[in-house]
């Protein structure tokens, strides 16, 4: 799936994945796609947790060796 | 006339099933307006900061800037050794010295060795120099570990919004001059002004 953007979050720990997430949020268009690529374990529930809160869609969540890969639509 | 009253009155009038009506409308209604009030309710975080060691420093840092990530509503008052977060020229440190809980691990090395917890003996902590050396240890570690800094984490703050209050009595009493910190600092306060801020919060927290 093709994203609009994509933020390099790996090697970030709480909270900074989120907050690179929001900053990466707000320069883009409703119904844009952001993809985000982190390394701490913890952005799997946090990035649930955000999208929960915000209003925002986590399409999809999946981990790919190391990567955990997100994809989420800008409400 | 409260519908309870009305039902008391009427209640063995020929309009009891109006009545069940009127009140299931009501209720139905009730918690309809309930859920549209929650739904666009924006939550509030309000923080005192009272300390001004690095490890008392990332508590309301990230939790400020996380809850304004949120969308949320959030705001800090620096009192006491608090204000110095909010200092132009960060100077944050950290002792084991009466922290008996503060992990000592080396920030560098191969895992096992950094897994390891080394206990300070109160004596060694009281060193010249020991602070310092502990402050540069946790520096590391936290750089390593892809933790923000404390210096990152309050810019994100100041970015997103969040509101940086600070207490005006503890100027005064350490002979500080406002000149020392940062200017996005939005106010100079009192107790009596950040306890009716805080009033509305959902959330208060004390550090």
């Amino acid at each position: 799936m093709d994203s609009n953007q994509t933020l390099d979050a790996r090697g970030l720990n709480c909270p900074l994945p989120i907050l690179r997430t929001k900053k990466s949020l707000n320069a883009m268009a409703s119904g844009d796609t952001l993809k985000v690529v982190a390394t701490d374990p913890g952005s799997l529930k946090d990035m649930q947790a955000f999208c929960a809160q915000t209003g925002n869609t986590l399409l999809s969540s999946q981990q790919s060796g190391d990567d955990y890969e997100f994809m989420i639509r800008k409400a | 006339m409260s519908v309870a009253k009305l039902h008391a009155v009427q209640d063995n009038a020929a309009m009891p099933t109006v009545l069940a009506g009127l009140e299931a409308w009501f209720d139905r209604r009730l918690d309809e307006k309930l859920a549209e009030r929650e739904a666009n309710r924006i939550p509030s975080l309000a923080i005192i900061a009272t300390k001004g060691t690095m490890d008392m420093a990332y508590p309301p840092f990230i939790l400020a800037s996380t809850a304004a990530a949120l969308g949320w509503n959030a705001s800090i008052f620096f009192t006491f050794y608090g204000l110095e977060l909010v200092k132009k020229e960060l100077d944050i440190k950290v002792s084991p010295l009466g922290n008996p809980a503060m992990p000592m691990k080396m920030p560098f090395g191969p895992d096992w060795l950094k897994r390891i917890n080394m206990p300070v003996p109160t004596l060694a902590a009281n060193l010249p120099g020991f602070e310092s050396l502990a402050t540069a240890m946790m520096e590391q570690t936290v750089k390593a570990k892809g933790v923000p800094s404390i210096q990152e984490l309050r810019d994100i703050c100041v970015e997103s919004g969040v509101r940086l209050v600070a207490c005006q009595m503890t100027v005064d009493l350490f002979n500080y001059s406002q000149d020392e910190f940062i200017p996005e600092i939005a106010e100079w306060i009192g107790a009596t002004s950040y306890l009716g801020e805080a009033k509305n919060a959902d959330i208060c927290l004390f550090v």
